[in-house]
């Protein structure tokens, strides 16, 4: 545990903390969604920033998180054109981004697969404190945002036309989820890695609604378990000396695994107690039709 | 034939001159309808006629070709008050990937009135008790919705819509699907929100247990209007003037349904 003085792992630990509370906090609107990879194609897009960044001499977390949100956005908007385009539009634009940045990536000074793989897959080592104060106030925004909106996103997400009828601001709501998907991504990016982000977003609401009945429940538990395999993950990755952001994916995916089984085996046994199905109409109603 | 706007003050729903198309196919032409406070109109049809496209396109779902759409006196394009229309789509979304309680969905009918910035107060948690109440699945309120049966989660949805409290339901086939008891169950509910003064426009394929209740019907056919006028006349003991739609003994199984169930027949129109 005096791992814990040293101030860069204070910082990975924090930073980690914070994603694995908004993570699945955000990515719960995504699963609900069946968007569960969105996360994975704004990462890709997000490294074109990385790269800008790096070749500019800029903090690649500034640049990533404007790349992303600009292409989150574009996403939204092909997405809410129609579908049949959308898919293929949708994959040209997230190998662009991964093919731009790892050539930019290549171009700069800093360059070396190290740095590359650094941003694909988190590092302990590369949080500086100006990071660790970004990615504490965007995550906290995010956080702040899903849980105030939840309602509205859990309305929209839902049942989009409804919420339009609803006079919901359907738009400026897509719009915002698009744009906290591109900040999440991008400040995951220092511990989890880009390419391992999503499933900080997916992998504990999986978890959750494996033992849960209803949203909230979902992803009260879903934060929790993000969490903690983020706590979790940066303690045993820096013990055991392996890569934080596939420690942390793999310690969801147990508690994922954990819960499938708990739950499986909670509804067998409560089915073998419990009352036949009550869900049927008196049957005196149907007699008189 | 287009009415001034003004003399509609009590005007629900006013369509005139419509024409809504697909991608340059034109599917209405020339539609006008006009609903008043207080009126229950059901749209019929054969299957592709375009009676969704008319109900989606009065809520702004479909974007409008031609013509004018007013809701309560206000052009749709203005109109902001959409607490007022409670939406009752044909089935639940497809979007859920993740679970959610009959009492979450159904509190999201909330929103139109209460906003997205504020948190639902005790106001809101009744009104969504009282919804559930009135389409007796109450005691459902913390069961995942993918759990209930079909005709129930269609009840869920109307419980959303009347969440909101709203003057005027619209409803996309809302008994597709649904076997006679729910239908029973559904018309009940549907008659006390009349029998209140609300006001309703749906799409129906067959009148069923509803029929008591329409005041009116239009048949849409190849993308227009092709008759407007009472329900066409029903065959069997439906007809019989003063035909009971509430079962006694239904009233003692779900008292939650039935104990405001019209009196003296059904004639909320
Ligand atoms: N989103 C859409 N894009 C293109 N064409 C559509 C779309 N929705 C409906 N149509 C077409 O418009 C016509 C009318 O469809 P609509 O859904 O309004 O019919 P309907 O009367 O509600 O039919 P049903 O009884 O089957 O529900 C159909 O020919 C249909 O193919
Ligand atoms: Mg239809």
């Amino acid at each position: 545990m005096d791992l814990l003085t040293l101030p860069f792992m204070q910082r990975a630990l924090v930073a980690a903390l914070i994603i694995g509370l908004a993570a699945p906090a955000l990515g719960i609107y995504l699963v609900q969604r069946r968007l569960s990879l969105i996360g994975d194609g704004i990462g890709h897009v997000a490294l074109t920033g990385v790269g800008l960044g790096l070749l500019t001499g800029n903090d690649p977390v500034y640049s990533a998180v404007l790349v992303a949100a600009v292409g989150a956005v574009g996403v939204e908007l092909i997405r809410e054109r129609g579908r049949t385009s959308g898919d293929l539009a949708l994959a040209m634009l997230f190998y662009g981004g991964i093919a731009g940045g790892v050539l930019l990536v290549g171009l700069s000074d800093n360059a070396g697969s190290n740095s590359l793989m650094q941003y694909l897959f988190g590092s302990l080592l590369t949080t500086s404190p100006g990071d660790l104060a970004l990615i504490g106030g965007l995550g906290a925004a995010v956080l702040a945002a899903m849980l105030v909106f939840r309602p509205a996103l859990f309305a929209l997400c839902n049942d989009e036309e409804y919420a339009r009828v609803s006079g919901l601001p359907v738009r400026t709501l897509n719009l915002l989820l698009a744009v906290t998907t591109a900040v999440t991504v991008t400040i995951a990016m220092r511990t989890v890695g880009l390419l391992l982000v999503s499933a900080l977003m997916v992998v504990p609401v999986a978890a959750a609604q494996q033992v849960t009945r209803g949203f909230r429940s979902t992803m009260t538990l879903a934060m929790l378990i993000g969490v903690l395999a983020a706590g979790v993950g940066i303690l045993l990755s820096a013990e055991a000396n392996t890569a934080p952001g596939a420690t942390i994916v793999l310690l969801a995916l147990t508690a994922f695994v954990a819960t499938a089984v708990g739950g499986a085996l909670a509804r067998r046994f409560r089915r073998g107690r419990e009352r036949p199905p009550a869900a049927t109409e008196p049957p005196d109603v149907v007699l008189h039709v | 034939m287009s009415e001034p706007a003004s003399e509609s003050s009590n005007s629900v729903v006013e369509v005139r001159n419509l024409a809504v198309g697909y991608d340059g196919r034109e599917v209405l032409r020339d539609v006008s309808l006009s609903v008043a406070a207080g009126d229950v109109v059901a749209v019929l049809g054969a299957n592709g006629s375009g009676k969704s496209t008319l109900i989606r396109t009065i809520l702004g779902l479909v974007p409008l070709g031609r013509g004018e759409i007013d809701l309560f006196g206000v052009a749709q394009r203005r109109f902001r008050h959409w607490e007022r229309i409670g939406y009752v789509p044909q089935r639940l979304g497809a979007g859920s990937g993740v679970p959610a309680t009959v009492g979450e969905v159904v509190a999201s009918g909330r929103l139109a009135r209460r906003g997205v910035f504020r948190f639902p107060g005790p106001k809101d948690k009744a009104a969504v008790r009282e919804a559930l109440t009135a389409v007796g699945l109450l005691d459902r309120i913390g069961d995942p919705v993918t759990t209930l049966s079909g005709g129930q989660q269609q009840r869920t949805l109307i419980a959303r819509a009347l969440a909101g409290q709203p003057d005027l339901l619209v409803l996309d086939e809302p008994n597709a699907g649904v076997d006679a008891a729910s239908q029973e169950a559904f018309a009940a509910a549907l008659t006390r929100f009349a029998g209140a003064g609300g006001t309703i426009l749906l799409v129906l394929h067959e009148l069923g247990p509803l029929r008591p209740l329409i005041g009116r019907t239009v048949v849409v056919h190849d993308g227009r209007i092709a008759y407007e006028g009472a329900p066409p006349e029903p065959a069997g003991h439906h007809a019989e003037p003063g035909h009971e739609h509430v079962h006694p003994h239904a009233d003692e199984a779900k008292p939650a349904i039935c104990e405001w169930a019209p009196t003296e027949g059904t004639k909320a129109y």
